[in-house]
């Protein structure tokens, strides 16, 4: 298991690396400059600046340092839009605010798509299947720029239940549409799998072993049946957090909650070479760890898996 | 004692019985598929989307980047949908012709889901099953790479990709290609360990055929079953992921436009009384989907049946 871990993690800071390499090169081959505006600046004052950000450096030189930087001191650098802040206060910001409506949305994937997906399994082929089969596929295809919307549309125009947006430090009103919206179609697919793992684990001999016991229904399915039908969903769990991350830029566009999402596309319209590049990499790593914990935990609860 | 004489009814008989043909795994799959009603669904649906895409534009009575400047600030009531003005679906906010749109953003994003999954039928299945075939440390060193690539943050490398390089349906295509055979690399290489223990390819190897013949000859065509049915379902989730990067700006760019992009506009004028904007585009879209959804679903439990 150690042994395991460490091979993981040996190809995990590679991965990292790449990203940095990818990223920073996609970066430095960018026509325009962060200085470069409708006035042009006069050439000194450019020089200044760019000395003064070490992008009059070769470009091997600026990746080390920039690379140094952040393994030594965690220091992303300072922001070229928003002068008066570093990448690390504009992360500081942000980054609180994605994790908590992102926690909360895995949350709820979670819990409502494995009910779901085991209470369609236990009925199957009753109205509840059906309906359970019916919601998720509708909820996976709905792309969530569209669902928001509606839902302010719905809670705040019709219904005046819940405010339009903002963050307002996360005051619950605040954070149940973007909860809603993000984990939907994660929840779909978390119940689709679970729902045929379930239908398969249902099947398998052991089942009917303690059906034949006289176990009841109900203890027979938590207690025999969620465990091995839950693995697939735990391996889904990788990507669908890859996908929230990615879905949080929409989130965080529509509720303007200010999340990380926000400051990535903002600062990739206005060439912050420095922010996205923290935001990247910020993602880049939580991907990775996550990935990584996913694997351990299906390494420690699946006996059958060899590492 | 006399034989009994093989008459000519029995013959015919016999010649008959050796004309009933053996069923392919081809067949049967086809004939699961047919009796799948919701498959069966999708499928006349796709088709009937795909007529849309390609020959709805025909009975257009606008260009779709004509701009009626007489329906200026008065399309709420004016850009309805309706037979008579020839705005079949209304128009948008600019007063261009919804219909024409709706059938050129069907096109591109029916464009952009065939292409991420042609591509990732090429490239993934040939490098699936190349590192499946071969084994041993190239194969480690490919799928190595897999898992790299696929737990790098695509969506934000992209966006990045669309800021720095300019924004283009070649540059979408090209992002596309890069994450979409992946998934199916990983797919084929599994798919391709069981075959090639079997007797068909031993018996090449040792009749002297070149590994890459093997690959293409023996191992790929064995492939095709799983990698049809997952080229069907990667479709959709290359249109949802198209239409995630138009919602952003990055996307298809104006007078073009797709089902994403055209969604995202119908979105923000949702509080003007103007539904049918989101209304249009969101029905090809979800159709769209639920085709391609029901259709790889039937192709699943056709081709891979040990599911069911």
């Amino acid at each position: 298991m150690f042994a395991y871990i460490v091979r993981r993690l040996a190809v995990a800071i590679p991965t990292i690396l790449i990203l940095v390499v990818i990223s920073f090169l996609l970066m430095y081959s960018a026509p325009g400059g962060p200085f470069n505006s409708e006035r042009p600046l006069p050439p000194e004052v450019l020089a200044n600046l760019e000395a003064k950000y070490g992008l009059d450096q070769p470009m091997w030189r600026q990746m080390i340092s920039y690379v140094w930087g952040v393994v030594t001191q965690f220091d992303f650098g300072p922001s070229f839009q928003y002068t008066d802040r570093s990448v690390n206060d504009v992360i500081a910001q942000g980054f609180p605010v994605t994790l908590t409506y992102g926690l909360w949305s895995a949350f709820a994937a979670l819990v409502v798509g494995v009910s779901l997906g085991v209470a369609a399994a236990v009925r199957q082929n009753s109205v509840l299947d059906y309906l359970a089969v019916g919601i998720t596929i509708g909820a996976q295809a709905l792309p969530n720029f569209v669902m928001a919307p509606i839902l302010v549309l719905v809670f705040t125009l019709w219904l005046g239940w819940l405010p339009g947006g903002g963050w307002n430090g996360g005051q619950w009103e605040y954070v149940v549409m973007p909860v809603i919206a993000l984990s939907t179609s994660y929840m779909a697919s978390i119940a689709r799998i679970t729902r045929s793992s379930m239908l398969e684990v249902l099947n398998s001999n052991f089942i009917r072993t303690a059906q034949a016991k006289g176990l009841p229904m109900r203890r027979v399915i938590l207690r025999h049946a969620l465990k091995p039908a839950l693995l697939p969903v735990l391996s889904y769990l990788g990507p669908a957090m890859v996908g929230m991350i990615t879905g949080s830029v929409v989130v965080d566009i529509i509720f303007s909650t200010g999340g990380i999402g926000q400051f990535f596309v903002n600062s990739a319209f206005n060439r912050d070479y420095a922010v996205i590049m923290g935001i990247t990499l910020l993602v880049g790593v939580l991907t990775i760890t996550f990935n990584l914990l996913v694997d351990i935990l299906y390494a420690w609860i699946d006996p059958k898996i060899r590492y | 004692m006399k034989l009994a004489q093989p008459d000519a009814k029995m013959l015919e008989e016999v010649g008959q019985l050796a004309e009933v043909r053996g069923r392919s795994l081809w067949a049967d799959a086809r004939a699961r598929f047919f009796r799948n009603k919701a498959a069966l669904a999708g499928l006349v649906v796709l088709i009937l989307i795909f007529i849309f895409a390609m020959f709805g534009g025909l009975i257009a009575q606008y260009e779709r980047d004509f701009v009626d400047f007489s329906l200026m600030g008065a399309n709420a009531y004016r850009g309805v949908p309706s037979i008579e003005t020839g705005h079949y679906f209304g128009v948008d906010i600019d007063g261009r012709d919804l219909y024409a749109r709706t059938v050129q953003g069907t096109r591109i994003s029916l464009l952009v889901g065939i292409v991420g999954a042609l591509v990732a039928v090429f490239v993934g299945t040939l490098y699936g099953a190349t590192a499946g075939y071969v084994g041993g440390r190239v194969d480690n060193i490919m799928m190595r790479t897999v898992d790299v690539l696929m737990s790098i943050p695509f969506m934000f490398v992209l966006i990045l990709m669309l800021v720095i390089f300019g924004r283009s349906i070649l540059m979408l295509f090209i992002g596309i290609g890069l994450i979409s055979w992946l998934d199916m690399a990983r797919i084929a290489r599994g798919q391709t360990l069981t075959i090639k223990n079997k007797e068909f390819v031993e018996a090449a190897v040792a009749t002297g055929v070149k590994p890459l013949t093997i690959i293409l000859r023996h191992v790929v065509p064995n492939l095709l079953g799983i990698v049809i049915v997952y080229a069907t379902l990667l479709v959709p989730q290359m249109i949802i992921f198209e239409s995630f990067i138009s919602y952003l700006g990055l996307g298809v760019q104006e007078p073009n436009t797709s089902l994403g992009a055209l969604m995202s506009l119908g979105t923000k004028q949702m509080n003007n009384g103007t539904l049918w904007m989101l209304f249009y585009p969101l029905f090809f879209f979800l159709i769209t989907l639920f085709a391609f959804f029901f259709v790889g679903d039937g192709l699943r439990d056709a081709l891979d049946p040990k599911d069911r």
